[in-house]
């Protein structure tokens, strides 16, 4: 054995700048780049970014942020749910019926919601580690369940497929405001009250400042997006998340608990679709038996843009928030620029094939596949 | 030499009606490289397996440091000290070696209550353990997919080592490497079985075998034609038990002695 074996000289030196930037995330941050600065060029005088404008991207980018983040996970660890977007809808309408056409306190309604959610992202969790069929197919089965139940149940009971009346039935309880209120409003008074900030003029609301407070949609959004991210870098868990689905095989040879690993995550983005789906029901105040309609793909395709690899094994919760971000401001940025809104489709599959793409490459320059 | 540290003794395993061990006895001793060689076919896969605990043996005893063992799964041979080193070598390309490493078996540090990864530690160990071996890697995040053959094959060894194998066995190790690789894997075997780890060396190439083995006993159909140590046995007469004696060496006149 000479030295000829212990290093390669046909390796060339990468340079640490472009060490620095193979990483998942690089796709998401530089869409996240190029989408602030294309609307900082054309839309800047829209009102997209005074604080109504920057509150209202903000909170539909939370949304997508929150449920990427349960699929990121799960995508990580092998596996896809089809029904997030059937889940945020059947959550809703069971606290709707829980808590109005049952008449229970809406605390109890949401703890049993959070329940019987997880025990159904437990159950999809559960078929396919046993069955060993493809999550794809297990969940688009579960899609459609869900949401029939969700159409039958109140349609039953109440004879109508909008429920409405939660807010004033979450008036004064304790845990509604853990997901429908909005914190730091003194702050953003303050700020109305000083001139920092505009103010109403006119009607009921006079006086007031145009945001009001931080609304705990977007707390959720980054608690999470911190959660999944330590999780998944930071821990042992994290470790079995990427081994199981790298290659379930090799990590059963090593002793990773792979069907339970699979199960949680399964739940944990049953868990996000329920906050999203409570989230929504306490701002709007009724649960429809269409919310969350397509949302399943929105998730995918934000964690994709993030830099996940959709065989598994390869991601960021990182990236997948960036992906939720660019989602939402294009979304967004579209209705300000005054961008006809059929061409938001357009652009959001430019930009998935495009991060798609760019992945790819990065993806082969880390792994150093051919 | 001391006692072995694993005896096999009469092992026997049926697959339905057919007899893929007909009564097979060997025994391993700590420090030296064992060397099971045989032709496709011939009973090594079956043996290796019923030896870490993936079959049972239909008749046979298994003593394991004098004493005798009946493994329920792979878990047990693991715990108790023997490491399966396989063709397809339990790695994920995707991640990093340092994580491949300690994959199911992560080191943990407490923060504020909570167990975290303890990557520092992670990564000074592989980088130390690769080093060992002779593997210079880029750093400890460097992907395994960007390694060769040889060094997974080597990184997999080191795992097995480090997490405290008595009894390493390697299954065909060296078959899908080139020239280099195999030195540098055939190496790595001489270092772990000075380290007083008993390799058990699976292979159907004689050269190979002759590199690094102490001893060598060779399967046929099911069945073993003794052990024989280094020194007691010509290359040419082990390939010829393994064919079982005289087709190949009509063979190997036609083909000028080079199989």
């Amino acid at each position: 054995m000479s030295d000829a074996t212990n290093s390669d000289e046909r390796i060339k030196q990468t340079s640490r700048f472009r060490q620095a930037l193979i990483r998942p995330e690089l796709g998401g941050i530089v869409g996240t780049i190029a989408v602030f600065t294309f609307f900082l060029l054309f839309a800047f005088d829209s009102g997209m970014f005074n604080s109504q404008g920057v509150m209202n991207w903000s909170v539909v980018s939370a949304q997508f942020m929150i449920i990427a983040v349960g699929a990121c996970l799960l995508m990580i660890a092998g596996e896809f749910d089809l029904s997030v977007g059937s889940m945020i809808g059947f959550a809703g309408m069971m606290i709707a019926i829980f808590g109005i056409t049952l008449g229970w306190p809406m605390w109890m309604a949401i703890i049993m919601t959070f329940i019987i959610c997880t025990a159904f992202g437990a159950l999809n969790g559960y078929i396919v580690v046993r069955t060993g069929l493809p999550s794809f197919i297990v969940t688009l089965a579960t899609l459609f369940i869900l949401r029939g139940f969700t159409i039958f149940i109140p349609q039953t009971l109440e004879r109508k497929t909008i429920i409405g009346g939660i807010r004033e039935a979450a008036e004064g309880d304790w845990l509604a405001p853990v997901f429908g209120a909005k914190i730091f409003k003194g702050f953003f008074q303050w700020m109305g009250d000083v001139g920092i900030m505009n103010v109403f003029t006119r009607g009921n609301l006079e006086g007031q400042p145009v945001v009001s407070g931080i609304p705990m949609l977007i707390v959720w959004a980054l608690a999470l997006v911190v959660f999944g991210h330590i999780l998944l870098t930071r821990t042992r868990f994290g470790n079995w998340i990427f081994a199981s689905g790298g290659d379930a095989q090799a990590a059963r040879y090593t002793g990773v608990p792979v069907d339970r690993v699979k199960i949680l995550m399964f739940m944990f983005t049953a868990f996000c679709a329920t906050v999203f789906a409570v989230c929504q029901v306490m701002e709007f105040g009724s649960a429809g038996a269409d919310r969350g309609l397509l949302k399943e793909f929105e998730a995918i395709i934000a964690v994709v843009i993030g830099g996940a690899l959709l065989t598994g094994g390869y991601g960021s919760v990182i990236g997948a928030a960036l992906g939720a971000l660019i989602f939402g401001v294009v979304q967004q940025g579209l209705f300000f620029a005054n961008v006809e809104s059929s061409l938001f489709r357009v652009f959001l599959g430019v930009i998935l094939l495009a991060a798609v793409i760019l992945n790819t490459y990065i993806r082969r320059m880390i792994t150093g596949e051919r | 030499m001391s006692d072995p540290i694993i005896r096999m003794t009469n092992i026997e395993k049926h697959f339905g009606s057919v007899i893929a061990l007909a009564g097979v006895t060997v025994d391993f001793y700590p420090g030296e490289c064992h060397c099971l060689l045989g032709d496709n076919g011939a009973g090594k896969s079956t043996f290796i397996k019923t030896m870490s605990g993936v079959h049972k043996p239909t008749a046979g005893t298994i003593e394991f440091e004098g004493k005798e063992m009946n493994f329920a799964d792979p878990r047990d041979a693991i715990t108790a000290g023997i490491a399966t080193v396989y063709q397809d070598l339990a790695m994920i390309p995707l991640m990093s070696v340092s994580r491949n490493f300690f994959m199911g078996n992560e080191p943990q540090k407490k923060i504020a209550g909570m167990s975290f990864f303890d990557h520092e530690h992670a990564n000074d160990v592989t980088m130390t353990e690769m080093k060992k071996m002779g593997i210079n890697l880029r750093g400890p995040d460097q992907a395994v997919g960007t390694l060769s053959g040889g060094e997974r094959q080597t990184v997999a060894i080191a795992r097995a080592v480090h997490f405290g194998a008595k009894v390493l066995i390697l299954d065909e190790p060296t078959s899908a490497l080139g020239v280099r690789q195999t030195a540098n894997v055939l190496a790595t075997v001489d270092r772990v079985r000075k380290q007083g780890i008993s390799v058990v060396f699976i292979t159907h190439n004689v050269r190979h075998a002759m590199a690094v083995g102490d001893r060598f006993t060779v399967l046929n159909r099911g069945k073993t034609y003794g052990t024989a140590s280094r020194g007691e046995i010509t290359p040419e007469a082990l390939q010829d038990l393994m064919a079982g004696g005289e087709e190949l060496a009509t063979l190997e006149g036609s083909l000028g002695g080079t199989v």
